[in-house]
C-alpha cells in the first residue's frame, strides 16, 4: 500500500478529485496548507508597510492506493493539475505499513 | 450642538412638547406659567437619531474598523476596548463629564466648568409646583429638552479615547485601559471641550469675550486633535509591539475594516449634522460638506496609492474616508461642501504621508495610526476651518476665514489647536506615569504573544470547529 500525497492549487481541487474518482480509486483527505517550493510569493502593502509573502496557500490531497493503483493514482492528479506554470504543486508517495478499518476492524488493503 | 450654549439653565419651561392634550388638562393654575414654547419635534427627532448614529461609530463601527486591523489574537481586546468604553465613559459622563464640559465656569477663566450638572441635576425633568419641568438647551424656536444635548454630547466622550486605543492596541493592559480613560476624558477631554465649547470658554466661539474665537463645529479639535496627540504620546511611551518591524503585522481582516469604515462614514453624518442640535439649514450644509470630504479622501488616498505603485487598496480607501471625515469635522458647520472636497483631498494626502513616510522614519508605533489620521488630519481641518470659513454658511457677518478676507479667524483657529494639542501632550504624559505607577501599562511578554483576547479577557475571536 502507497499513500499519495499531493499539493495543489486550489483551483485543482474539484477536477483532480472527479478524475481519480472516475479512475476507480475511492475516498481522500484535503486539507488546506502554506508552503513554497519554487514558486515565489508576492508583496503585500498596508499603508505604506510593505510584507513579502512567502508561504502560499495550496490544498493537500490524500490518498490510499494498493501497489498496482499507484501509477494510475499518480498519473491522474499530474494530467489534471497541470497547467506546465511554477506553482502547480508536487506529489509525494510513501510506503503505508497498515490500514485499519475503525467499523469492522478489517486491516491491509481490504480496508483501503 | 455646541452652537446654541447660551440657553438659560432650565428655565421654567413648563410643559414639554407633546404640549396639547394630555397635558393641557392639568396647567399649573395659578403659578406664574411662563408660556413654554413647545419644543420642535424634527429637531429632537434628528437629534435623537444623530445621537444614536454617533454611538454607532464607536460599536460596531470603530470596533471593526481597528479590529479588522490587529493581529487575529488581539481582535476582541480591541472590540472590548471600544464596547467597554460606551459603558464606562457613559457614566462618567453623566456623573460629572457633561458638568465639567457645560456647567458654569470654574474660576472664571474659561477653563473648566463646575459641579452645577453632576449627576444629571437640572438635565433631566423635575416635578416643581405641580407641573413638569424640562430643561432646555437651544436658540428660541430651536430649543430642545437639555437632556439630548447630554447625550448627544455622550457619545463624543465615548469615541474620543476609544480611538487613541488605536496608538496602544495589542499591547496595553485592560485595567489601564480603563483607568487611563476615565482620567483622560475628565482631565483632557473635559477641559478642552470646555475651552471650545461652552459659552464661557476662553477660545470659543460662542464666547464673545474671548479674543481668539475658535471654530470646532463637530470636534476637530475637541475629539480628533485631543486623541491624536494623546495617541502619539501613548505610541511613544508604551513603547513598540514585541516584534514590531521584524515580523509581519498584516491586518488580519480587511473585510471588517472596510465594513466599520462605511459604518464610520454613515455615522460621521450624526456626529457633524448632529452637531447642529436642530434640523436647519445649517444640518444640510454639514451633511452634504460632510460627504463630499470624505468622497474627495478617499478618492485622494487611493489615488496615490495608485499612482505610486500601481495598486489602489481597500484599505487606502477606507483610511482616506476616514481622513477627509476627520479633516471636515470642524469645518462642516462653517464650510461650504466646495470646500470640503478641497479639505478632503488636502486630508488625504497629508495623513497618507504622515501614516507611511513620517511614521517610518521616526519609527514609533502608531499601530492602528490614530495620530497620524486623527492627529494629523484634526490639526489640518481646524486650520482651514479658518482658511475656508464662509459668511454663506455661518449666515453671520462677523464669521468668515481668511479666504473672505479674515486672517484674524486663521490665528483664532491656530491658537485653540496649539492650546489643545498641548494639553494632550503635557497631560497624556503625567496621566501615563500615574496610571503605570498603579497598575502598570503593558501586558507581560507572554501575554503579548499569546495575544490579548486569551490573555485579558480569556476568550478567543475564532473558534471555528
Amino acid at each position: 500500500m502507497k499513500k499519495v500525497e499531493a499539493v495543489i492549487r486550489h483551483y485543482k481541487l474539484e477536477e483532480v478529485k472527479n478524475a481519480l474518482t472516475q479512475a476507480g480509486i475511492q475516498g481522500m483527505t484535503v486539507s488546506e496548507v502554506r508552503g513554497f517550493g519554487r514558486q515565489r510569493g508576492h508583496k503585500e502593502t498596508y499603508r505604506g508597510a510593505e510584507y513579502t509573502v512567502d508561504f502560499l496557500p495550496k490544498v493537500k490531497l490524500e490518498v490510499v492506493v494498493a501497489d498496482d493503483e499507484v501509477a494510475n493514482a499518480i498519473q491522474t492528479i499530474s494530467n489534471v493539475a497541470r497547467t506546465g506554470q511554477i506553482g502547480d504543486g508536487k506529489i509525494f508517495v510513501t510506503n503505508l505499513a497498515d490500514v485499519v478499518r475503525i467499523r469492522t476492524g478489517e486491516t491491509g488493503p481490504g480496508a483501503i | 450642538m455646541k452652537l446654541w450654549c447660551r440657553s438659560a439653565l432650565a428655565t421654567a419651561s413648563l410643559w414639554c412638547f407633546c404640549s396639547s392634550s394630555v397635558l393641557a388638562e392639568e396647567p399649573a393654575v395659578g403659578s406664574a406659567a411662563v408660556a413654554a414654547v413647545p419644543f420642535n419635534g424634527a429637531d429632537i427627532a434628528w437629534s435623537l437619531t444623530a445621537s444614536a448614529l454617533v454611538l454607532m461609530m464607536t460599536a460596531p463601527g470603530l470596533s471593526l474598523f481597528y479590529g479588522g486591523l490587529v493581529r487575529k489574537k488581539n481582535i476582541l481586546g480591541v472590540m472590548m476596548q471600544c464596547v467597554f468604553l460606551m459603558g464606562i465613559m457613559s457614566l462618567v459622563w453623566a456623573m460629572w463629564g457633561y458638568s465639567l464640559v457645560f456647567s458654569g465656569d470654574a474660576g472664571g477663566l474659561g477653563l473648566i466648568g463646575d459641579f452645577g450638572y453632576a449627576g444629571l441635576q437640572g438635565v433631566t425633568p423635575t416635578w416643581v409646583n405641580n407641573a413638569q419641568v424640562i430643561p432646555r438647551f437651544g436658540p428660541a424656536g430651536h430649543e430642545i429638552p437639555r437632556s439630548i444635548h447630554m447625550v448627544f454630547q455622550m457619545m463624543f466622550f465615548i469615541i474620543t479615547p476609544a480611538l487613541i486605543c488605536g496608538a496602544f492596541a495589542e499591547r496595553m493592559k485592560f485595567t489601564s485601559m480603563v483607568l487611563f480613560s476615565v482620567l483622560w476624558g475628565t482631565l483632557i477631554y473635559c477641559p478642552v471641550a470646555h475651552w471650545v465649547w461652552a459659552d464661557k470658554g476662553w477660545c470659543s466661539e460662542f464666547n464673545g469675550d474671548a479674543t481668539y474665537r475658535a471654530f470646532d463645529f463637530a470636534g476637530g479639535t475637541v475629539v480628533h486633535i485631543t486623541s491624536g496627540f494623546s495617541a502619539l504620546v501613548c505610541a511613544i511611551l508604551l513603547g513598540k509591539r514585541l516584534g514590531f518591524g521584524q515580523e509581519p503585522m498584516p491586518p488580519h481582516n480587511l473585510t471588517y475594516t472596510c465594513i466599520g469604515a462605511a459604518l464610520l462614514w454613515v455615522g460621521w453624518f450624526g456626529f457633524n449634522a448632529g452637531s447642529a442640535l436642530a434640523s436647519t439649514e445649517l444640518t444640510a450644509n454639514a451633511f452634504v460638506a460632510t460627504h463630499m470630504s470624505a468622497a474627495a479622501g478617499t478618492v485622494t488616498w487611493a489615488g496615490i496609492e495608485w499612482l505610486k505603485r500601481g495598486k489602489a487598496s481597500i484599505l487606502g480607501a477606507c483610511s482616506g474616508a476616514v481622513a477627509g471625515l476627520v479633516g471636515i469635522t470642524p469645518a462642516s458647520g462653517s464650510c461650504t461642501p466646495l470646500a470640503g472636497i478641497a479639505i478632503g483631498f488636502l486630508a488625504g494626502i497629508l495623513c497618507f504621508y504622515f501614516c507611511t513616510t513620517v511614521k517610518n522614519k521616526f519609527g514609533y508605533d502608531d499601530s492602528l495610526d490614530a495620530f497620524g489620521v486623527h492627529g494629523v488630519g484634526g490639526t489640518l481641518g481646524a486650520l482651514l476651518t479658518g482658511v475656508f470659513a464662509s459668511k454663506a454658511v455661518t449666515n453671520d457677518a462677523g464669521k468668515f476665514g481668511l479666504l473672505e478676507g479674515n486672517a484674524h479667524q486663521l490665528v483664532a483657529q491656530a491658537v485653540g489647536a496649539v492650546a489643545a494639542i498641548g494639553l494632550a501632550i503635557v497631560g497624556t504624559v503625567i496621566l501615563l506615569k500615574i496610571v503605570d505607577a498603579i497598575v502598570g501599562l503593558r501586558v507581560n511578554q507572554a501575554g503579548e504573544l499569546q495575544g490579548l483576547d486569551i490573555d485579558q479577557h480569556g476568550e478567543e475571536g475564532y473558534i471555528f470547529h
